[in-house]
């Protein structure tokens, strides 16, 4: 299945990507994605990808945990929100 | 309740959206209103500029939540929440938050509510440019504890 990846700010800068489509097993949780992105992109991608701050969004909920991922979605990683 | 959700480059125009708070409803009695800008000034730096980043779709999803929250805590009438992005200069607005209710109670807890969840839910980021260069802004933790003593009480006072 394809879902679609977006990244913002400084994980967007670190990346030097702002989003991609990939293609996921048909079972695939987030933890899964993550380690398949670093297997494809090498440690950068790794270390960014598993910051102990980071937060992952999914059709654009923030989730907690490591949720089963579906065909077509969107999952974001972005840092801690500064607005206001 | 009314809610109006607006992210948007321009500026925004105070009277406008004050005036629209106070034609909600013929009760509205209290209007609180909250206006953040730009320092010039943050962690002793001199700051020439920001910019300000969102994620769209979530952003305005993240804000519809917090205004739903709001009045479900508080008897509000209207309530209305500006953010800008792009780059933005110091002593330039960011955002604006404007509650109407009956009375002033709801009116002051429900934008002081509205803002720190804002602070710490909605999907901006932050990029400010000093003379050293620029640099993403991190979270402060007195926003994330802002937010959690929201949690902490019922924060339901004036409603039921």
């Amino acid at each position: 299945m394809k879902a679609n990846l977006v990244f913002f700010a400084s994980i967007r800068e670190q990346l030097g990507c702002d989003g991609l489509v990939v293609e996921l097993p048909e079972t695939c949780k987030v933890s899964d994605l993550v380690l398949q992105l670093s297997e494809e992109h090498g440690d950068l991608w790794r270390v960014t990808l598993t910051a102990e701050n980071l937060k992952i969004a999914v059709n654009q909920e923030l989730v907690s945990g490591d949720p089963l991922l579906a065909a077509d979605d969107e999952i974001a990683f972005f840092p801690p929100v500064t607005g206001g | 309740m009314k809610k109006k959700v607006l992210i948007c480059e321009a500026p925004f125009d105070l009277q406008l959206e004050h005036n629209e708070l106070r034609a909600a409803a013929l009760n509205v009695g209290a209007i609180t209103t909250f206006v953040g800008t730009v320092r010039d000034i943050n962690q002793d730096d001199k700051v020439r500029g920001l910019h300000l980043e969102h994620y769209p779709g979530m952003t305005e999803k993240e804000l519809d939540k917090i205004l739903s929250e709001a009045e479900s805590r508080w008897r509000l009438i209207a309530a209305t929440v500006i953010h800008r992005v792009g780059d933005l200069s110091p002593g330039e607005e960011i955002v604006f938050v404007g509650i109407a209710s009956e009375h002033r109670g709801d009116a002051f807890k429900g934008c002081e509510f509205v803002m720190d969840y804002l602070k710490t839910r909605a999907t901006f980021w932050k990029k400010e440019t000093t003379i050293d260069g620029e640099r993403w802004l991190e979270t402060r933790d007195s926003d994330v504890e802002a937010a959690k003593s929201w949690e902490d009480t019922s924060g339901n006072l004036t409603k039921g």
